[in-house]
């Protein structure tokens, strides 16, 4: 058994006018350890997908339907008081900009302390022991002093870092990090990425990866996720994908990123830009800016087919297939 | 400190002539003119200002025309009585806008937190003299209700329900003070004290209430969507913890810098509560001295409530270095 | 094109309009706009609708003094608000004071408006000494609250005109007073959006085609500003009326010979220990159920033209 498993998760908006469905029919598994990444433009709904597997979807979103399991049990249906005991605890998060996330009025001792506190029974000097142990893990210097200063007295590279360890303090089975890096420096996105990385493998955490960067997935992660408007388009072993792209979206995003051995070559940009949540195109919602949309693709939304170990979501993509299945049965 | 003084030092020549108050018609005109040189009101504007200012810098506002002693003595003898409704005033407002505005942003839908929003926009459209005279009607005089038949059993409750018995004291500040120090008689130490204090600090309570409510309100939904608070739970801190800490912490800040300004305007409006309640304080003296043309107290007064704003909005300041880290108290950004 | 044309074409535009849109679909903005107009219309065919005439001291007869509303004992069915302490008809006197108080809550917002926009605009446009200045007086204003100012100003002025004569000018002066005692506050919004508005391509437009100063700041910058003032504006109108009524409830106000809200309020608070409650709570009623109307318009006002919350 996976240690999360979310199945055909539906997540909407409720807005003035009907609903706005943000998620559709979303499943992946994630096991023990597995570095996943979850790729897409940004509105493709990576952010909310992350968010509501620990169900913390800001109003008006809900979780309409669907089952995220972890553990087999399900977070979706769960009270409050148990998601809480998951939270942070069993699920760490880590958010996009380090600026943000911190409270600016509390040092960051307390925060870390009261994550602590809120899902042991532990003194205060034990906690702050720990949290020192950590903040060392991460490479801060000076980390007693660190722990009685405010977040802003902290760069932005030092507030992740923090991030890191407070993510890091209660050995949770999973870390979803959501663009863990593209509030931050270039010049230390890479150091950052690296200790998160170093820091799941030593404590055997499972990764969800969120980004747009489909390079770090490339290098860093077992499988991927394709998402594009709220669906998952495509999904399997990184190595797959990324050498043989099923999906005309998937193809576009990797022949849009610079290349390297051919220099001075024009990058690849796909026409067109990601619909808004309000006006997702009828049939495959890819269709409007994909070459090789049919009328079948305007008027129906493509189930999946499985090519090789990659789940595909494109009525062009299994044309392709069964006409090969139909060459193979022939020649046999 | 200067503005206030020149334009307190301005009215005076404003404010008509003091002798008529003072002397009534039966003096001759040379008694007039001997006292007006005696008091100095013969000499020059800038004469008369600059010895005004050099006795304000020794604490000497002159002497009141009406009361006949030292003007700074006359306003200590009143001070006392409109701090103490003032700060039963905030104490009030603290109590009961912090919890009523941190439930309203929690949970803006339910009918509770409509009702104390409703209630605080009509609550802004009531001037404070008509909320002291309906207080008095309600718990001074009393209201006998009887729009119920009487001779059944829920028309007896209703009318009874509805009505109030009032005998609350609506009158300065009773008999039963506590001497605290110098001029400083105390209403807070006994149950008379604190009787007659409720009505004139509900009514002066009532005129900030929805303000604070409305902006704490604002503040914390504002704060409630930011990420840390997100982050706050995904952490799986306790809801409680994260209302009451997180949120309510950075909601104070700007609470803290408006309230603080509030706190020094609800000083004028001590001026029709205490009309209203015939609360012995500073406010019903200046209105006094207005009347009678008391210029040098009216000049005094104004420099004291002057000077409580620079003293509020000074300990606004530091309050606000304190709880907010990322202020230094000497005032730059870190 | 002729005018009727004109002017329809003018009113198919408001019909379509977001602000005529928003109105419809706000109950409670048409609520207070009906009870708005209801009792401006009443008072100012005060002198049409109102049984007496409270300014005709020839009708008035002391014996009719404090008598209860109608559906009270003792009551005369020719009053049927009953009478206050002088005699006079309440329902007639009220709807005389309405008009008072309208007539300065609307004069004291329009001089506030010219000085809160000439300064304004003078502070946020020339900026440099004339803006400190300009501003340090209003924080000063500001941080005795315009209620301090107003008795200020009006203890000044009741003591140099003398009482009789202050009566008689008296519309006048409050008007003035609360005129002076606001500006500050229309001054800060203007001043606000005439900086945000001068960093804009237009003005610098208009400055290399060579306008004057004058002409950019009235005729340029000001069409701009114009929403949050009439936002504020509103408000304001809501406050002026609490200020008169504060005024007169002090004494610093309209004489009792011709009465607004505040000074009927005023004289009926004598009255009000021996048990005569109507003379001072019925138009405190009046006057709270008009400063809250103007007050409602003005948050659907904010509401509607505040781009911050006009999604969603």
């Amino acid at each position: 058994m996976a240690l999360l498993e979310v199945n055909n998760l539906d997540v909407r908006f409720a807005v003035r006018g009907g609903d706005l469905k943000a998620l559709r029919k979303i499943s992946f598994s994630l096991d023990k350890g597995e570095r996943l990444g979850l790729v897409g433009e940004s509105g493709a709904g990576k952010s909310v997908a992350a968010f509501s597997i620990l169900n913390l979807i800001a109003r008006p979103g809900y979780i309409a339907g669907g089952e995220i399991l972890f553990e087999g049990k399900n977070l979706a249906a769960m009270s409050d008081r148990e998601l809480r005991r998951i939270r942070g605890n069993r699920i760490a998060m880590i958010f996009q900009d380090p600026m943000m996330t911190l409270n600016p009025v509390l040092t960051i001792g307390t925060q870390m302390i009261e994550a602590l506190k809120a899902h042991r029974r532990i003194g205060t000097r034990a906690a702050r022991q720990i949290a020192l142990d950590r903040l060392k893990q991460v490479q801060i210097p000076s980390p007693d002093k660190r722990l009685d200063q405010y977040p802003h007295e902290l760069s932005g590279g030092m507030r992740q870092r923090v991030i890191i360890a407070i993510a890091l303090l209660l050995d949770p089975e999973i870390i979803i990090a959501d663009e863990p890096t593209t509030a931050l420096d270039v010049t230390i996105q890479a150091e950052i990425m690296a200790l998160l990385l170093e820091l799941c493998e030593q404590h055997n955490v499972a990764l969800m990866l969120i980004t747009h960067d489909l390079g770090v997935v490339s290098q860093v992660t077992q499988n991927m996720l394709v998402m594009y408007a709220g669906r998952i388009i495509e999904q399997g072993p990184t190595k797959e994908i990324i050498n043989d792209a099923q999906h005309p979206y998937t193809q576009g995003l990797i022949n849009a990123l610079p290349q390297m051995g051919e220099p001075g070559r024009r990058l690849y940009q796909i026409p067109g830009a990601m619909p808004s949540l309000n006006r997702i195109p009828t049939g495959c919602p890819f269709h409007p800016r994909c070459q090789f949309a049919t009328d079948l693709c305007k008027q129906e939304m493509p189930e999946y087919v499985t090519s090789g170990n990659v789940d595909v979501a494109c009525h062009e993509v299994r044309k392709l297939i069964e006409e090969e299945q139909q060459q193979r049965e022939m020649t046999s | 400190m200067f503005v206030i003084s020149v334009i307190s030092f301005a009215i005076q020549d404003g404010l008509g002539d003091p002798l008529r108050q003072m002397v009534g018609q039966s003096v001759s005109d040379a008694e007039r003119e001997q006292l007006r040189e005696d008091l100095g009101l013969n000499d020059p504007v800038i004469v008369q200002y600059a010895r005004f200012a050099a006795n304000a810098v020794q604490g000497d506002l002159a002497n009141s025309y009406f009361y006949g002693e030292p003007t700074l003595d006359v306003i200590m003898d009143h001070l006392p009585a409109t701090l103490e409704l003032v700060i039963a005033a905030s104490l009030m407002i603290v109590c009961l806008s912090i919890p009523i505005g941190v439930y309203a942003a929690i949970r803006p839908r339910a009918w509770l937190s409509k009702f104390f929003m409703g209630v605080s926009t009509v609550g802004i459209s009531i001037p404070v003299f008509l909320t002291a005279i309906v207080l008095i009607q309600l718990f001074s005089i009393g209201v006998t209700v009887d729009w119920f038949p009487a001779d059944t059993g829920w028309g007896t409750w209703l009318n009874d329900l509805l009505s109030t018995d009032g005998g609350m004291p609506s009158y300065g500040r009773g008999q039963d003070l506590t001497h605290l120090f110098g001029t400083w008689d105390s209403n807070f130490f006994s149950w008379d004290g604190l009787l007659h204090l409720m009505l004139p600090a509900v009514s002066l309570a009532s005129i900030m209430l929805p303000l604070f409510i409305r902006l704490i309100r604002a503040e914390m939904m504002e704060v409630l969507q930011s990420d840390y608070i997100r982050y706050a739970q995904a952490k799986g801190i306790s809801p409680w913890r994260i209302n009451f800490l997180h949120a309510l912490k950075n909601t104070m800040l700007p609470v803290i810098t408006v309230g603080g300004v509030q706190i020094g305007i609800m000083v004028a409006y001590t001026i029709l509560t205490e009309t209203v309640f015939q609360w012995p304080g500073v406010g019903l003296m200046f209105l006094e001295a207005i009347t009678r043309s008391d210029i040098p107290l009216i000049v005094a007064y104004l420099m004291v409530v002057g000077l409580i704003f620079v003293i509020t909005n000074t300990v606004v300041d530091l309050v606000y270095g304190l709880v907010n880290p990322t202020v230094k108290l000497t005032g730059k950004k870190a | 094109m002729t005018t009727a044309t004109a002017n329809a074409s003018r009113w198919s535009r408001f019909r379509e309009s977001f602000l005529w849109y928003s109105f419809k679909r706000d109950k409670v903005a048409i609520v207070s706009f009906v009870v708005f107009v209801l009792i401006a219309a009443a008072a100012f065919l005060a002198p049409l609708l109102a049984p007496h005439d409270p300014y005709d001291l020839a009708t008035i007869n002391i014996m009719n003094s404090e008598l209860p509303p109608v559906w009270m004992d003792g009551s005369d069915p020719s009053f049927p608000l009953g009478t206050d302490a002088q005699g006079r008809d309440l329902l007639s006197t009220i709807l005389y004071g309405t008009r008072v108080s309208l007539l300065i809550g609307f004069g004291a917002v329009i001089l506030q408006s010219a000085l809160g926009i000439l300064f304004g605009l003078l502070a946020g446009y020339l900026g440099g000494r004339v803006d400190s200045i300009l501003m340090r007086i209003a924080d000063v204003q500001l941080s005795f609250s315009t209620l301090m100012v107003a008795i200020i100003v009006g203890a000044v002025f009741k003591a140099s005109f003398g009482n009789l004569m202050f009566g008689e000018i008296a519309i006048y002066l409050l008007i003035l007073i609360i005129g002076i005692a606001e500006w500050p506050q229309i001054a800060r919004t203007v001043r606000a959006s005439v900086l945000a508005e001068k960093k804009k391509e237009y003005v610098d437009a208009a400055k290399v085609m060579g306008y004057r100063t004058n002409r950019i700041m009235f005729r340029h910058i000001l069409p701009n500003t114009l929403s949050p003032i009439f936002v504020i504006g509103t408000v304001q109108i809501a406050n002026a009326i609490i200020s008169e009524a504060a005024l007169s409830f002090l004494g610093l106000g309209m004489p009792e010979t011709q009465p607004s809200l505040g000074s009927l309020i005023k004289s009926g608070f004598d009255y009000i220990q021996s048990g005569s409650w109507w003379i001072t709570l019925i138009p405190g009623l009046v006057l709270v159920v008009l400063v809250l109307v103007i007050n409602l318009l003005g948050d659907w006002l904010r509401d509607v033209m505040n781009p911050r919350l006009y999604k969603g």
